[in-house]
């Protein structure tokens, strides 16, 4: 089912308002150490989960809060374990980089560039062999394209005919460095490599990501195969919480603000709906931001459970 | 139940491929993949014969030991049980992050959630001729990492326990075997279930000395222990089988009594985990440990050349003189 603009729209601006209110509680002392927020890119899980079942497995990296809501976590839990409290989450013991949500089947953001996309080809290994037609993605940022076990991945999806969907959110940096300075190829050409299906799309579109991936996981599952998806997008705050962005050439920001997916998608709305929306938006993220500055920090006594499972 | 007697006498890479059948058998979420495990049976035949009785269960995988173990842990946490071989022990550090930062953490940072019910099996050190990236013996690097069980078994009887208790465990394990100890024969308790997950095996029981080994090096320690070492004095043999976690209180108790310890592993010395155990002894122990040593590589890759092998790693004579030395205190 296609969801509308308006509600894509209403899902990209939760998202936007966390990372921003995340912000906030940083300079109130409220967050330790620091976070890597996805603002500007948030049309990439708003599409893609539009489509996605809700029990396809879903990794992503440290950018990945804008995953994790658009899987359906509640702000509340997501903003309680970026504070390091006792959350819904993991009680603390991920943070903002490495969360994950099982019972969403969000198996978690990754710290370790590219690191993700083995660990996503054992799920579809899972999948496939259920053979219940579930479909993992896995996101990554342009530089990971740059990893090995990426390619080792693709080319072992390809030749052992895994349906898999991997993500790369190309939003034009790799840390503070321009991805096209870094890339020999655009990570789309990594496609034909491995003989693999390979999209691009505008990643600032939720309606173009949702078609995309939707194709994806499709032709994923009909062809048996790995299926890469590049979509375009601009990462709007600094890589991490703190970065001062001295690399960016002058008035970029401001150009891509204005191309960013919430002004694009405001450009399409009524005002009414505008207005309206971020209303609900606003007072619900500040509800759920007051809720979450009440959940107690995790008691240390905890901290030696669960290094083995059994 | 058959009686001891009855037990067959089996290789330990017999005992190998004999626990993975059963365990196959036993668990119908179980994978097997690796590198030739398939149709070729395995670079040293422990998957022989288990892709003709378990099909699609078992295949091979191109040459990607970061793929590989990554997919293993995607696998456990989408509700398999994978096997993976890692033809050789040296080849896990192209594949360390799977390892270390993916793998160990999945169990505690999604508290018990996302369970790894894993098992990378491999094989390690030193066999004549064999080069320094392909002789190491490299255990101690994985018990330092918290979220691992490491298993070193030195016995067809103890791999074949310890890897069906490993395949049918809920945690990431690292089962570290030997291609030298591969044709070495022994009696296999076939269809007993090992409880032993962690615990050592006390091979003699002695008064005067304990030497605690794992792996090839227990070969060494018994060979010195027939041959007289110690002129008459009690040594007791600890193999503990398990590095991480350890059995501590086993190898406590017995220095309680001996206060001498002697730790024998083919793994380099420097920082390897004969200070692991010598250093627990010590701290727990305090005056009561009267002496101690730590035999094991002496401090240089491992060359290839068996007159310079020889010079660098474990032998016999030297597991004699520690233990001759160790007395005197
Ligand atoms: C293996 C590894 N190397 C380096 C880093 C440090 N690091 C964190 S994010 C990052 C940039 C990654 O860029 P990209 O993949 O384009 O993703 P983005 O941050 O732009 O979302 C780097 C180098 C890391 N976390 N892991």
């Amino acid at each position: 089912m296609q969801l509308s603009l308006a509600d894509h729209y209403r899902e990209m601006l939760i998202i936007r308002l966390v990372e921003e209110q995340l912000m906030v509680a940083m300079t109130s002392g409220l967050v330790s150490g620091s976070t890597h927020l996805c603002i500007g890119q948030e049309a990439i899980p708003v599409g893609a989960c539009s489509v996605l079942r809700k029990d396809d497995p879903l990794i992503a990296t440290y950018r990945g809060h804008g995953w994790a809501l658009a899987r359906g976590v509640s702000p509340v839990d997501l903003m309680a374990e970026v504070m390091g409290r006792d959350s819904a989450l993991n009680g603390g013991r991920a943070g903002s980089a490495y969360l994950s949500a099982p019972l969403n089947h969000f198996y978690g953001e990754n710290s370790i560039v590219g690191a993700g996309v083995p660990v996503a080809l054992g799920l579809a290994i899972a999948c496939q062999r259920a053979g219940d037609g579930r479909v993992p993605l896995v996101s990554i940022g342009d530089g990971a394209m740059n990893q090995g076990n990426v390619h080792e991945s693709l080319n072992m999806g390809s030749v052992l005919e895994i349906p898999m969907i991997l993500m790369v959110e190309n939003n034009g940096y790799a840390e503070m460095t321009p991805s096209h300075a870094l890339t020999a190829v655009p990570a789309i050409a990594r496609a034909a490599a491995y003989d693999i299906p390979g999209f691009e799309t505008d990643g600032n579109d939720p309606i173009a990501v949702a078609s995309t991936v939707a194709k994806a996981r499709e032709i994923a599952l009909a062809q048996s195969t790995t299926v890469l998806v590049e979509a375009h997008t601009h990462r709007l705050a600094g890589h991490y919480s703190g970065d001062v962005q001295a690399y960016r050439p002058a008035g970029e920001l401001q150009e891509k603000h204005e191309s960013c997916p919430l002004a694009r998608a405001e450009e399409q709305l009524t005002q009414d709906e505008v207005t309206q929306i971020r209303a609900s938006v606003v007072s619900y993220i500040a509800h759920e931001f007051a809720a979450a500055t009440q959940i107690p920090a995790p008691s240390p006594e905890g901290a030696f459970d669960y290094v083995f499972s059994s | 139940m058959s009686s001891v007697a009855d037990y067959p006498e089996l290789s330990y890479i017999r005992a190998v491929n004999l626990a993975l059948d059963e365990s196959l058998q036993t668990h119908p979420e179980m994978i097997v993949f690796g590198e030739d495990v398939a149709i070729p049976h395995g670079p040293f035949g422990a998957t022989k014969g288990l892709l003709a009785k378990f099909g699609d269960r078992v295949f091979d995988t191109p040459i990607s030991e970061s793929a590989m173990l990554g997919a293993a842990l995607g696998s456990a946490m989408g509700g398999m049980r994978p096997v993976v071989e890692i033809m050789y022990a040296d080849f896990l550090f192209v594949a360390m992050d799977q390892i270390v930062n993916q793998i160990a953490n999945s169990s505690y940072v999604s508290r018990g959630m996302l369970k790894a019910p894993l098992v990378i099996r491999t094989q390690q050190g030193h066999t004549p001729g064999a080069c320094a990236q392909h002789s190491q013996s490299v255990e101690a690097l994985f018990a330092h990492i918290p979220g691992l069980r490491v298993a070193v078994p030195s016995t067809p009887a103890d791999v074949y326990s310890i890897l069906k208790a490993s395949i049918a465990l809920d945690d990431p394990v690292m089962v570290f075997e030997s291609r030298k100890l591969y044709p070495t024969k022994g009696q296999v308790a076939v269809g007993q279930d090992d409880s032993g997950i962690g615990i050592a095996r006390t091979i003699q029981t002695g008064d005067d000395l304990t030497v605690v080994t794992w792996g090839t090096a227990r070969a060494l320690v018994e060979e010195s222990v027939a041959s007289g070492a110690g002129a008459g004095a009690s040594i007791e043999v600890i193999d503990l089988r398990w590095i991480s976690p350890w059995d501590s209180s086993r190898v406590l108790e017995s220095v309680s009594r001996t206060g001498r310890l002697l730790v024998v592993h083919e793994a380099n010395t420097n920082a390897g985990f004969g200070a692991e155990v010598v250093s627990t002894v010590a701290e727990e122990l305090g005056s009561r440990l009267r002496a101690s040593r730590r035999i094991g590589l002496l401090g240089t890759p491992v060359p290839s050349s068996p007159a310079l092998a020889q010079a660098v790693l474990p032998t016999v004579a030297r597991v004699t003189s520690a233990i001759t030395e160790l007395l005197k205190d």
